[in-house]
Parts: C-alpha cells; sequence; structure tokens
C-alpha cells in the first residue's frame, strides 16, 4: 500500500510590539516573574481590553505579504476555558472574522522546484501565561509576563505532503516573518511555535484521514522528526488493522517519539462568541495602503532581482536572499566591491564559514561589508591572488586590520613585475633540466610542478596568472 | 425545555462548579424553568434579522503601541492568596 | 441639612452655611444609627470620608471649590475603590482590597466628593430585590419587612434614608431604576457607553452602564456632570460630546411628544400602580405635552432574550474568580480541578451559580444558535421597535415596575418570578438607550416610580422631562418615617 502524508501547520508568531495586544504592559523578553504583568493582564474585576494599533498593522503587513484577503471588518471573540496560566478563563481571539484571510506563499524545494501552499487564515490572539512545574513542593508557579503579548496564528491548508515541504513552508514563513521585522521568530525561544496536524490516506484517494496534532516543536530540525515518526506511527497502526484517534500527541525530541496528551483528551467546548468589550476593528484602504508602503522587498522578489541584477544562479540567489540581513550585506558588499560574482562567493564560502564557527549572526560579523569589498578590490586589481587573500581574510577576522594594512604589514602584495617574475620563471627553468624534458617529451601536466616552483621562491607572491603564460610561454621555446 | 442531570453535570464541569446531588436536582429543576422562559424566543421568526452585539454602530479604538504599565509586582501580589519568588502558586499542574 | 438633596447641599456648601466636614460627621452618625437595621452600606470609609472632607473644606478656603466638592456620596460595592474592599456583594471579594479607582471614582476624587462607604448590592448585580448578598438583604426604609429592589437596593435605600446626599449605582436590566422605583427617588441609567466602565466589576458587558441615584432630577444632573465622558481605556465608552445636564433642566415641555407602549399596561400591572401612572403622565399633558400609544411589539421577549444574553456574558466574565490571583479561594485544595470547583462554589452565591449555569449553557455546542444567536436578533428586533417609536414620540413613559415593593423572601422559590421583575425595564438595556425612574405616587404607602425613556444619548431630555414633573409634584420630596 502507498501512503500519501498530509501536513498542515498552525503556526503562533509573537508579534514584536512594544507593548501587548490589549494592555500597555512591555513585552520585553526576560524580565523577572510578574513584573510585566499589569491588572489587566492579572484579570482584576472591572478591567477592560484596548486593542494595540502596531499589533493590527503587522497583521496586516503579513497578510500583504502573503497576498491575502485583508478582512476589512473583523471581530475578537472569546475562547473559554480554565487554566490557570490563562487569567481572565478565556482567551480573547479571532473564530468567524480574522484579520488575514485566504493567501499563500511559494515553498523552495530541495530540488530547486517550487510549490504554492495555501494560506487558510491568519488571526491574531493573546499568549497565555507560563506555569512552572519544578521548586515548588508540589505546586505550579505561575507567571503572566506572556499573558497578553499578542500572537499571529497563521493556519496552512492541509497541502504540505511531506516533513520536508512542512519545513520548506516553516522556513519561508520565517524568512517573511523576519523580512516583515514583525516578529523575530526564534522557535527556541518561543517566539515562533508550530503544531503541525499529520494524517495519512492510500495514495490517490481524496477524503482525509484521521488527523492528530503535534505540539511541543521548537526547532525546524525536530519539526521534520516529529512528522516523519508520527507518519511512520500512523502507518504502523493502520496496516496492523487499527484506527488513528484524533488526538493532540506531544513531541519528546530526546526520544523522538510522540506521546498522546492525556488532559487534552477530553473535549473542550470552547463556547466562543463575539468579546462584548470589543468593537468591531474597521480599516479602511487607507489604512491597508499605509500599511503596504512599509512592505519590504520580499524574499522571493529579492531572488529574482539578484539573479536578474547581478547575474546570480538560482541556487546563490536563493541562498542570499533567504536571510535579510545577509541579503542587505551581500549588496553592501557588491555595491563597493563592483564584482557581485566574487562577492557572492566570499559571502556565501569563507564569511559564512567563520560565522557558523563562531555561531554567530552576520549582523555581528567581524568582517563589515565595506571591509570585505577592499578585500575583493585588491583581489579584482591583483594586487594579492585569491589564495593569499585567504590569508588577508583570517588575519581580518583576526582583528588585525582592514585588507592593505595587512597586506602592507605582512609584505603579502602580489609580485606582478614581469621583470622579476621573469627572473624567477628563468631560474627554476635552468635549475630544473630533468622536468624540462619531461615537459618537452609531452608531459604537459609538469607545468603545474613549475608553477610551484616559482611560487615557492616568490614566497606565494607571484601573480600565479603571469607565472603561467611566462612558463609556457618559455618551454615552448 | 428540560434539562437532565447529565446535562447539568456537563455544565457544572465546563463552568468548574460543584454541586451536591441535591443541588443538581434544584439545578436541574430552575434550569428548566428558566428555560421555559428562554424559549418564548421561539415564538417569532426571525430568519431576516442580524443578531445585534453592539447597542451601537461603533468601531474599536486603536491604542498607540506604547509602554504605559510599569512594575507593582508587589503591590499586587499583596492581595493574591499564595505566592513564592513573585509566582502565583497553584496545585501542581498536570500536562 | 444632611435631608437635603445634593443641590441644595452644594449651594449650601458654596454659601458656606455648613461645611463638608459637619456634613460628613452628620452622615456617619447616621449611619452608625441607622445601618445595623437598613444594611445599606457594606463597607463604611470613616477615616477616609473624612480627610477627603477636610481637603474638600481646605479647597473651598482657598477659592478653588466646584461644583461637586465636599458632597458626600455613596459608590456602589461594584465600583473598585482603591485601598478599599470592593465585594460586590459577594464572598468571592470579600477580602478583595482594589489595587486601582474606576474612572467613575476617579472622576468624584477629582471633583472633590467625600467617599462615606461601599453599598450593599445583589452578588454581582445579580438579582432584583438585594436579597443574593453575602452580606445579607437591605431593607427599604419605607418598610422594613419589604425588598429595595435591586440589584442596586443598598444605593437606593442610602439615598432614601438620607444616609448619602447621592451615590452611584448600576444599571443592566434595571437595577438603578426599579429600586428607585421602590424607594421614592430618582435613577437614572444613561445611554450604554455615556459612563466609562473602567473598573465597574463586570456583569454583562454589553449592557452593564452605571448611573446615578439622587433624590431629584437636579441632583441626577450634577452627578452625570461628573461621571458622564470619554474613556479611552473602555473600547465601548462612548466619544459623543457631554452637555451641561444642569443647564437645560428649566426647558419648557411644550410640543413634548410622549408615548406611551400599550404592552407596559396590560396584564400583570397592578391596577392602582397603573392609575398612579396614569396620573402622573396627566400631570404632563397639563405643561403642554400630547400623549399618544405606541407598540413596542416585541416587548414581550425582552425578559427572554435578556435571561440569555446577560447569563452568557457573565459565565465567561466571572470564569476569572478562580482563587489563583486574587479573591476567596477554598481551604487546603487537593488538586486544582479541587480549588477550581470549591472555590467557585463556596465563593458564589446560588442565583450567581445558577445564572452562570444558564449562560454556559446556552453558549455550549448545540444551543449557541438557538439561544445567543436567537437572543441577539431578537435584540435587534427590540432597537428597531424602538426606533419606530421614537420616529412619532419624544420619550416613552410608562410604569417602572408592575407592583411596588415586595416582602423580603416572597420571590425566592422561583427565579423567573423574579426575573419578571424587570420586564418593564429590560428593553431598554437591550437597546442601549436611557431611562430613568422618578417618583410619581404611592399605594398603600409604598411608592410608585414613573419610568422615561429617551432616545440614545438624550440624557440632557430626559433630566429636563424629569425636572419639569418635579416642579409641579412633591412626590419626590417625601421621605420614609421611621
Amino acid at each position: 500500500m502507498e501512503w500519501e502524508t498530509v501536513i498542515g501547520l498552525e503556526v503562533h508568531v509573537q508579534l514584536s510590539t512594544a507593548s501587548k495586544l490589549f494592555s500597555g504592559t512591555s513585552t520585553e523578553f526576560g524580565a523577572a516573574p510578574n513584573t510585566q504583568a499589569s491588572i489587566y493582564d492579572l484579570a482584576m474585576p472591572g478591567t477592560l481590553p484596548v486593542l494595540n494599533k502596531e499589533a493590527l498593522k503587522m497583521a496586516v503587513k503579513f497578510g500583504l505579504a502573503i497576498d491575502a484577503e485583508i478582512g476589512r471588518m473583523s471581530i475578537f471573540d472569546r475562547k473559554n476555558y480554565f487554566y490557570p496560566d490563562l487569567p481572565k478563563g478565556y482567551q480573547t481571539s479571532q473564530l468567524d472574522h480574522p484579520t488575514v484571510g485566504k493567501g499563500k506563499l511559494v515553498i523552495d524545494m530541495e530540488d530547486g522546484t517550487q510549490k504554492t501552499i495555501g494560506v487558510t487564515r491568519a488571526h491574531m490572539e493573546e499568549d497565555a501565561g507560563k506555569s512552572l512545574h519544578e521548586d515548588f513542593h508540589g505546586k505550579s508557579g505561575i507567571d503572566l509576563n506572556r499573558a497578553g503579548t499578542p500572537l499571529l496564528e497563521i493556519v496552512s491548508e492541509p497541502d504540505l505532503r511531506s516533513a520536508k515541504e512542512a519545513v520548506a513552508y516553516l522556513k519561508k514563513l520565517h524568512s517573511i516573518i523576519l523580512y516583515l521585522g514583525i516578529s523575530d521568530g526564534d522557535m527556541s525561544q518561543g517566539s515562533m511555535r508550530c503544531d503541525a496536524n499529520v494524517s495519512i490516506r492510500p495514495k490517490g484517494a481524496t477524503e482525509y484521514g484521521t488527523r492528530t496534532e503535534l505540539k511541543n516543536i521548537n526547532s525546524f530540525r525536530f519539526v521534520e522528526k516529529a512528522i516523519n515518526i508520527e507518519v511512520e506511527r500512523q502507518i504502523d497502526i493502520i496496516e496492523d488493522g487499527g484506527r488513528i484517534i484524533q488526538e493532540t500527541r506531544l513531541y519528546d525530541s530526546d526520544r523522538n517519539e510522540t506521546r498522546s496528551m492525556r488532559s487534552k483528551e477530553v473535549a473542550n467546548d470552547y463556547r466562543y462568541f463575539p468579546e462584548p468589550d470589543l468593537l468591531p476593528v474597521v480599516i479602511d484602504d487607507a489604512f491597508i495602503e499605509a500599511v503596504r508602503q512599509t512592505l519590504p522587498e520580499l524574499p522571493d522578489v529579492k531572488k529574482a532581482r539578484f539573479q536578474e541584477q547581478y547575474g546570480l544562479s538560482e541556487y546563490d540567489a536563493m541562498v542570499l536572499s533567504s536571510d535579510l540581513a545577509t541579503a542587505d550585506y551581500f549588496e553592501a558588499v557588491t555595491e563597493a566591491s563592483g564584482d557581485a560574482k566574487l562577492s557572492a562567493n566570499w559571502v556565501m564560502g569563507d564569511l559564512q564559514a567563520v560565522l557558523n564557527t563562531s555561531e554567530l549572526p552576520i549582523a555581528n560579523s567581524p568582517v563589515s561589508a565595506r571591509a570585505l569589498a577592499g578585500l575583493i578590490t585588491r583581489i579584482k586589481d591583483d594586487t594579492i591572488s585569491s589564495k593569499i587573500a585567504k590569508t588577508v581574510f583570517e588575519a581580518m577576522v583576526a582583528g588585525e586590520g582592514d585588507a592593505d594594512s595587512i597586506i602592507e604589514s605582512k609584505g603579502l602584495k602580489q609580485v606582478t613585475d614581469t621583470g622579476a617574475i621573469e627572473k624567477l620563471v628563468d631560474d627554476v627553468i635552468a635549475g630544473n633540466p630533468a622536468q624540462v624534458q619531461q615537459f618537452k617529451e609531452g608531459k604537459e601536466q609538469v607545468i603545474g610542478f613549475f608553477v610551484g616552483q616559482v611560487m615557492k621562491a616568490s614566497q606565494g607572491k607571484a601573480n600565479p596568472g603571469q607565472v603561467n603564460r611566462m612558463l609556457k610561454e618559455k618551454l615552448a621555446k | 425545555m428540560s434539562i437532565e442531570l447529565a446535562d447539568v453535570e456537563n455544565i457544572a464541569h465546563l463552568a468548574r462548579l460543584h454541586l451536591s446531588d441535591a443541588e443538581k436536582q434544584e439545578a436541574a429543576k430552575s434550569m428548566s424553568n428558566i428555560l421555559g422562559l428562554i424559549d418564548q424566543m421561539q415564538s417569532v421568526d426571525t430568519a431576516n434579522v442580524e443578531p445585534l452585539a453592539h447597542a451601537f454602530d461603533a468601531v474599536q479604538r486603536l491604542r498607540e503601541d506604547v509602554v504605559t504599565e510599569t512594575d507593582h509586582r508587589d503591590e499586587l501580589q499583596e492581595i493574591a492568596p499564595e505566592t513564592e519568588d513573585g509566582l502565583f502558586l497553584v496545585p501542581k499542574v498536570i500536562e | 441639612m444632611i435631608d437635603s438633596g445634593l443641590a441644595q447641599i452644594s449651594r449650601a456648601l458654596a454659601d458656606g452655611k455648613v461645611s463638608s466636614t459637619e456634613l460628613t460627621q452628620d452622615y456617619l452618625k447616621r449611619i452608625a444609627t441607622e445601618n445595623g437595621d437598613l444594611n445599606a452600606y457594606i463597607t463604611v470609609c470613616e477615616e477616609l470620608a473624612l480627610s477627603q472632607a477636610k481637603a474638600a473644606d481646605e479647597r473651598r478656603s482657598k477659592g478653588e471649590a466646584g461644583a461637586f466638592t465636599g458632597i458626600p456620596i455613596a459608590h456602589k460595592d461594584l465600583f473598585c475603590t482603591q485601598g478599599i474592599r470592593t465585594s460586590c456583594g459577594s464572598r468571592m471579594l470579600d477580602n478583595f482590597i482594589a489595587p486601582y479607582n474606576a474612572s467613575v471614582v476617579e472622576r468624584f476624587n477629582a471633583a472633590g466628593a467625600v467617599t462615606l462607604g461601599k453599598t450593599n448590592m445583589d452578588e454581582f448585580a445579580m438579582g432584583s430585590s438585594n436579597e443574593t448578598s453575602f452580606y445579607g438583604p437591605v431593607k427599604n426604609p419605607w418598610d422594613r419587612s419589604r425588598v429595595p429592589g435591586g440589584s442596586s437596593g443598598g444605593s437606593a435605600a442610602a439615598v432614601a434614608a438620607r444616609l448619602c446626599a447621592g451615590a452611584t449605582a448600576t444599571d443592566t436590566g434595571g437595577s438603578i431604576r426599579q429600586p428607585a422605583s421602590f424607594t421614592n427617588i430618582t435613577g437614572l441609567k444613561p445611554t450604554y457607553g455615556r459612563i466609562s466602565r473602567w473598573g465597574m466589576v463586570a456583569f454583562a458587558s454589553s449592557l452593564d452602564q452605571a448611573g446615578t441615584m439622587t433624590q431629584s432630577a437636579e441632583d441626577a444632573a450634577l452627578m452625570l456632570n461628573v461621571m458622564a465622558g470619554l474613556d479611552t481605556r473602555d473600547s465601548t465608552s462612548s466619544d459623543v460630546p457631554v452637555e451641561n445636564y444642569s443647564a437645560t433642566l428649566d426647558r419648557p415641555l411644550d410640543g413634548l411628544k410622549i408615548g406611551i407602549p400599550v404592552q407596559h399596561f396590560s396584564e400583570g400591572l397592578e391596577p392602582a400602580v397603573e392609575q398612579a401612572i396614569r396620573d402622573a403622565i396627566a400631570e404632563y399633558e397639563k405643561m403642554g405635552a400630547t400623549v399618544k400609544e405606541v407598540s413596542l411589539d416585541n416587548s414581550h421577549l425582552s425578559v427572554s432574550a435578556y435571561y440569555v444574553i446577560a447569563p452568557a456574558e457573565a459565565s465567561a466574565n466571572l470564569s476569572r474568580y478562580d482563587g489563583v490571583r486574587y479573591g476567596y479561594r477554598c481551604a487546603n485544595p487537593v488538586d486544582l480541578e479541587d480549588m477550581y470547583k470549591r472555590t467557585r462554589s463556596e465563593g458564589f452565591g446560588a442565583e450567581v451559580k445558577r445564572r452562570i449555569m444558564v449562560g454556559t449553557y446556552a453558549l455550549s455546542a448545540g444551543y449557541y444558535d438557538a439561544y445567543y444567536i436567537k437572543a441577539q436578533k431578537i435584540r435587534r428586533l427590540i432597537k428597531n421597535d424602538f426606533q419606530k417609536a421614537f420616529g412619532e414620540v419624544d420619550v416613552i413613559m410608562g410604569p417602572t415596575s408592575p407592583h411596588t415593593a415586595f416582602p423580603i423572601g416572597s420571590k425566592n422559590d422561583d427565579p423567573v418570578k423574579m426575573y419578571l421583575e424587570d420586564i418593564y425595564t429590560i428593553a431598554v438595556n437591550l437597546a442601549g438607550l436611557p431611562g430613568i425612574s422618578v417618583p410619581a405616587g404611592m399605594v398603600n404607602g409604598l411608592p410608585v416610580g414613573l419610568q422615561i425613556v429617551g432616545r440614545d444619548f438624550a440624557e440632557a431630555q430626559l433630566l429636563n422631562v424629569a425636572h419639569k414633573f418635579q416642579q409641579i409634584t412633591d412626590w419626590h420630596t417625601q421621605a420614609p418615617g421611621k
């Protein structure tokens, strides 16, 4: 039996507003417990919500970025349930009239193809607080700093067909969110959370199988593993003649398995009804247009432009445009150095290697875009060879200065003086008659030996291109 | 419209209310009376009527995204039933 | 002096005939004597009142006093008062010291008023007799074996018994107007959104509105001048401009068109009450008004719709009372579920629990459309009825209540009986309109109230219409004997 996997993702993104969704309390991360919990956040009697304008703008911005319908009149609803991290005993969310309607985003597959994934909707809602279960002698400690932080819940259509597609979707979503500047999208910190709805069905079937909801997935890698292990579990059950129970399952990354969440099995009747303390949110063309003006060039558009404007390959363009900071860095280097191809190679190659090793984001790069452009300029104008440039780069990373000062102080200037090179070449030819003979006998690859000897004699500083040409000339005689 | 004891139990649980057996019986009775009152609504046809959620056609005001609240934890936790290290304590939450 | 109304007291203070401190001391003395029996106050703020009175007198001596400076009032215990217990008549909040002031309280404090205390009320404003309070029932000063009405029974009794110059109160289905009519005072519920709900503990968010309990319409105008206005902390607060409600009290009523709803003069209305109301309306005709019958076709469904919407909203509004962050918590909870259930069952009284259950039911899966949505549709029909009527008339008049104050304990066997007490008042809340009840007669020594309903944001007109009546009648000047 061939099985098809069907996945839909629900991603909660914490919006990076200064204050909470309905109160003027700070959303800054890392504060001492309950020091960012106002009387509204504590659900004190008599307190009331007022909607954060920036959160609304961010939601609309996201909607525009995914070509979605924007809800001209959206409504907040109360979702009722009891939990200690939910102070009001209801979460203010949006049910039937979300701010963002149907949209889409395009994912990049590993084989270079693209696929359009539908987004059903995106709505705003309040985040809950946190429960801490250790250290309190049989009790739990509740911290409401996070309660009321604005979340954007983004629901995809069940268009994903593999764990890899799911990861690609998440990565594209992540990229867009960072481009828009509406969240820091950090899965490990919880500012981007992913729940996956997973089901299987026989290949070619049109009806959906029973799905389970996977929670507690906090990295792209775990998304892939969790989905794969769950699909395996479902296939095993069905092939054994069993049925899938619709339930919520927690992903355990230590054991790489999913576990049923007993407490959530009891069907929760949320008794949604429109929030009477809030009025309908009406936005007009002017509001939407103003938000549209703030849209940056989005990843896919940038990628296409990189290919056209800089002649980059699709792969290079994709890599460089997937992160906004990297894209900006690359463009700065290109502008200053005038060479897009070299800039691309250096950014994706040597620089990225350094950043990976020291686990630094490009914003904290030890070598600035301007400095890297300076290095590339010296390669282009033949002051140094590409090989020597790597040495210079290392020194730049170590903080020894800019390209020019390093080249100067270490005496790394390439020797390009024809006379000087000619002398070296003549010396090497004269000193190695056996290899000259081999060359004349047709062993052309022995020229590499000569090049090596000249480079050695020049301490690597001779311009390799010139050396090569001169050797060929002289040996041909 | 009368309400069954099972419904009473379900509703009480959703509302996190504990009712004794006697209270459940009483609740079933009084709720049935109240539902009788409410059911009078069904006497009028409202097929083409829009629900009215708010008395007036006003729209939601938006608040500027600025931090206006400061830390009042100590003061606010003075009236809390149980706290420790700035956290509100409750019986252990089982996930 | 403390038998006088607000306006008179304001003038006396301005003229230096009496000081705020003297007034406050006199009220406190009377409260000490009377409150034990009447039970109008849950909390008396002796220290605060005297310090506020002192501050008011100082302000006056500097020439900085305003119309409300130094006037002793009471606040219904539904308004948060910083540093002072705010109980909402419930065991759930018996230990709740509010950490902030309600908007209404802020405004009175800024105006220099003196807070005598927090008045008794039906628990969480759910009731029509002030019998559901954790602190015991309030007695009607006119006949202490009878209820003062509810839920603002404490505020009504306090004003009626001259235990304060005026009191704030709230009205969700009639909780200001009905007690006003039972205790011979003037009770005003303004248009929904006229007064901020910030700090006013929520019962039914789309219906709750703060208002005034006073001896007269003139007094109500003085209070409304302090209370009315936009508050951006309340998203439902209206930005319709505020007027000076005292300035137009005396406008002549020639040409005023009065509508009397045929549905409010049918079976269930006590004949003697009906007669008193018709006599009252006749007084208006003497003043140049014309009267015609109007129809509020869906009036008979208002109580049904209300008892879906209000409990539904309340069931969610009261979910926050869970023993976690403030308020009552049961002793020795064994686990979380036990804590929730026992805290809420012990903290809430029977009527509150009943309404939470009804509300939860109405919102639950399978019933939402038949109950909640249906009720919201009826709400629109009711609003349309009023709009149609106001196309023909300027104000609508009728009895506030089908009868006079009933004996304590006489309507507790069937909740529906109690719910029907608000049969004439509830529709006004559903439509968000302003309504006022003014003393209009006596039946067997018990007060009868005339309800006057206006168009939205027509408080000035309502107060004017009420005031003119009080200029040619003296029902409102009568006070209960001992």
